[in-house]
């Protein structure tokens, strides 16, 4: 019984239909561990997680030097900034919103820097559901092609106090 | 009279008669099972119980309350109060109720399977006082609105310093009874009170308490930088570092929970149809991976994180992940199959499924066990090595895919093998039977099918984008608009009637308990009343 002291000889080799379940799980196993990172290599969706350390009014100082110099216009008061094709954009996450909103070419490849001017946020591009956390003091740098046209919300994933629910954003794709 | 219980392990003659114990006259033996209970450990497992059971009320409610703001229809409480409720939801259950009741069970499996007393009824007390204060304290400043910064506390979030010292006593409370049990089991060595290995239960309570302590160990490394900092003595806690070391604990403990599960899975099958484990080196290898890897397997909450490399989140989730979830597979295996030579054995032969149909469904304390296993393999281990890919990661993280997995393993697993042991924990160590059986019958059914409503809802609606920890995914009122496909509210009243069918199982269980323990019948002098 499993609540009782074990015969003395318990240490057996496992045998039988337990011998081919753990077989076959740790076959499995040995996929999926394969899988993972040959995908990450040859399907390249995934960030490499490519972040600086970076002092809050630094990196607020960056973003507004990148939003005086490409302002295209401004939509519910918030700036439209459209980068330069292939170049670098900048996305800054605060108690509760995402500043500013981008206009991208689809098929160009950016760099965006996000990083947050006090909690820590998530970044969530609805509806193809792309999530990256963004943290304080860190300059989280994403590669990204835009494929499809389109205007992608932005939402926050990660609580951020009171006004959580009301933080959204947009990328504009064109 | 009721028919009395006769626990199948009982009439092997070929055990011989137990070591003489070390329990120096504090002892009783167990009316239904014949085996030794020493009652000072009783006493502690008695209080560890009452704690939980009330943590779970407090966690429950706040359940039903959250279940019924995010299902769109009824949206309840205002924004401030989702947050608090939810803050307070997270702690009640995942730590206060969970942690009472393992520590009730690592009483139980160091004292009566080993035949030995407890060691210290001082460091029992000092332990449960600890933990008891540290749980009040973070109750108080939850529920008075000063600190709504969710389970995580993630900093610069920012929580009143009693919160951060609750916490801290608590875990220094847990710690301190999981050195009772690791002295307990030293003296039980000593005074050679068995012959040969401890047993599977308390082998896989060992791995439980190892696990314990590496990951206070995380917790002490998180909750004391942000209690120092939340008094302004140091300046700045590193969001990067604050999260790499809070999963160390935050994903730990839930292996504390898996091991002290898995364990409550064998003891359920050995007390409700005299399974054993068929190969004793492959049960016990299967803890000793969950010991070895779950700890960096925990990289997998921080998948899309800034700071921590690829190479690093890529081998931690592939290489270790997936060993820790071997351990799993396996055990998934064993615990059936153990029930099911059992059953065979007992003549249950007809054709391949003939021993399923045999089994005892209608004593809570199996089906309890039963649905937990099936519950925690299926929909919580699949969707948990799903979300854990870094692929799919990527589109799941911070959704309610996330809580959809984890309702499925704690809840559906966890929580639910909790009930079905009280099912047995009540008789024998409160030593009543319990009141109105038709309907405790029915309890584990309605608890765990509302988990899997529950938990499809969640995940299915996260599947769509839809945040986790999210008060309005109307987005009313916002700057710049946005919303969801309009089947993630046929998602969400999966998920609402799926929790009130939970949360009414839950209560069902809560009284059905408390009022047995009040007011069941005593069975002091006789064995327990069947199932």
């Amino acid at each position: 019984m499993a609540i009782h002291v074990p015969p003395k000889d318990w240490f057996k080799a496992p045998a039988g239909f337990e011998r081919v379940w753990i077989g076959l799980a740790l076959v499995w196993c040995l996929v999926m561990f394969l899988a993972m990172p040959w995908w990450h290599f040859k399907g390249r969706q995934n960030s490499t997680g490519e972040a600086y350390k970076v002092e809050i009014p630094a990196f607020a100082e960056r973003v507004n030097r990148f939003v005086s110099t490409y302002k295209v216009g401004e939509e519910a008061g918030i700036p439209v900034v459209q980068p330069p094709p292939g170049g670098e954009a900048y996305l800054q996450a605060s108690m509760w919103r995402w500043h500013p909103i981008l206009k991208l070419k689809a098929g160009q490849t950016y760099r965006i820097h996000m990083s947050s001017t006090d909690l820590q946020h998530g970044f969530s591009l609805q509806p193809m559901n792309m999530n990256f956390q963004v943290l304080p003091g860190y300059d989280h740098v994403i590669t990204l092609t835009p494929t499809a046209p389109g205007t992608y919300p932005i939402l926050c994933n990660e609580f951020c106090g009171i006004g959580h629910h009301m933080m959204t954003g947009r990328i504009v794709v064109e | 009279m009721a028919e009395t219980a006769t626990i199948p392990f009982v009439e092997d003659p070929t055990r011989a008669p137990p070591p003489v114990g070390n329990q120096a006259g504090a002892v009783r033996i167990c009316d239904t099972t014949g085996l030794p209970v020493c009652t000072t450990a009783q006493t502690f497992i008695r209080l560890n119980a009452v704690m939980a059971v009330v943590h779970l009320l407090v966690g429950g409610v706040a359940a039903l309350l959250l279940v019924l703001t995010r299902w769109p229809a009824v949206h309840l409480l205002p924004a401030d109060w989702f947050y608090r409720v939810l803050t307070a939801h997270g702690l009640n259950m995942l730590i206060f109720w969970i942690i009472f009741m393992e520590i009730g069970i690592l009483y139980f499996a160091c004292t009566t399977p080993l035949n030995s007393r407890l060691y210290s009824k001082g460091v029992a007390v000092v332990s449960f006082a600890l933990m008891l204060v540290g749980a009040l304290m973070v109750n108080a400043m939850i529920w008075t609105g000063r600190s709504d910064v969710l389970m995580t506390s993630y900093v610069p979030l920012r929580a009143h310093p009693a919160f951060y010292l609750g916490i801290i006593l608590f875990a220094v409370g847990t710690l301190v009874g999981v050195f009772n049990f690791f002295a307990t089991l030293y003296i039980a060595k000593r005074d050679r009170t068995y012959d040969g290995s401890v047993p599977l239960v308390t082998f896989g309570a060992t791995a439980a308490a190892i696990i314990a302590v590496v990951a206070l160990l995380h917790g002490a490394a998180v909750y004391i930088p942000a209690f120092l900092w939340s008094i302004d003595v140091i300046q700045n806690v590193d969001p990067v570092a604050y999260r790499v070391v809070w999963w160390g604990l935050g994903h730990q403990s839930q292996q504390i929970n898996v091991c002290a599960m898995v364990s409550v899975w064998y003891l359920m099958g050995s007390l409700t149809v005299g399974s054993k484990p068929l190969n004793q080196a492959v049960c016990r290898g299967a803890f000793v991976l969950y010991i070895l890897f779950i700890n960096i397997a925990s990289a997998h909450h921080l998948l899309v994180d800034p700071a921590v490399s690829a190479g690093w989140k890529i081998w931690n989730t592939s290489y270790a992940m997936y060993l820790a979830v071997l351990a799993s597979m396996i055990h998934g295996f064993t615990v059936p199959a153990s029930v099911e030579v059992a059953l065979r054995r007992q003549g249950h032969n007809r054709g391949l499924f003939g021993w399923l149909a045999a089994a005892p469904w209608r004593n809570p304390g199996f089906s309890g066990m039963a649905l937990s296993v099936a519950i925690f393999g299926f929909i919580g281990g699949i969707t948990g090595v799903t979300l854990g890919t870094e692929q799919i990661n990527i589109l799941a993280h911070n959704t309610l895919r996330i809580p959809g997995h984890f309702h499925a393993t704690v809840v559906g697993g966890t929580s639910l093998a909790f009930m079905a042991l009280s099912y047995y924990v009540v008789p024998l160590i409160f030593q009543r039977d319990y009141v109105m059986p038709k309907l405790a019958r029915v309890q584990p059914w309605l608890f765990g099918i509302g988990i899997v409503l529950l938990s499809f809802g969640m995940s299915f609606a996260g599947s769509y984008g839809v945040p986790r920890r999210h008060w309005d995914i109307e987005f009313t009122g916002t700057q710049l608009p946005a919303s969801f496909d309009a089947s993630v509210h046929f998602w969400f009243g999966v998920m609402g009637i799926g929790g009130i069918l939970a949360f009414t199982g839950l209560l069902t269980y809560i009284l059905l308990t408390v009022i047995t323990v009040f007011f069941g019948e005593k069975n002091e002098g006789r064995p327990m009343r069947a199932w």
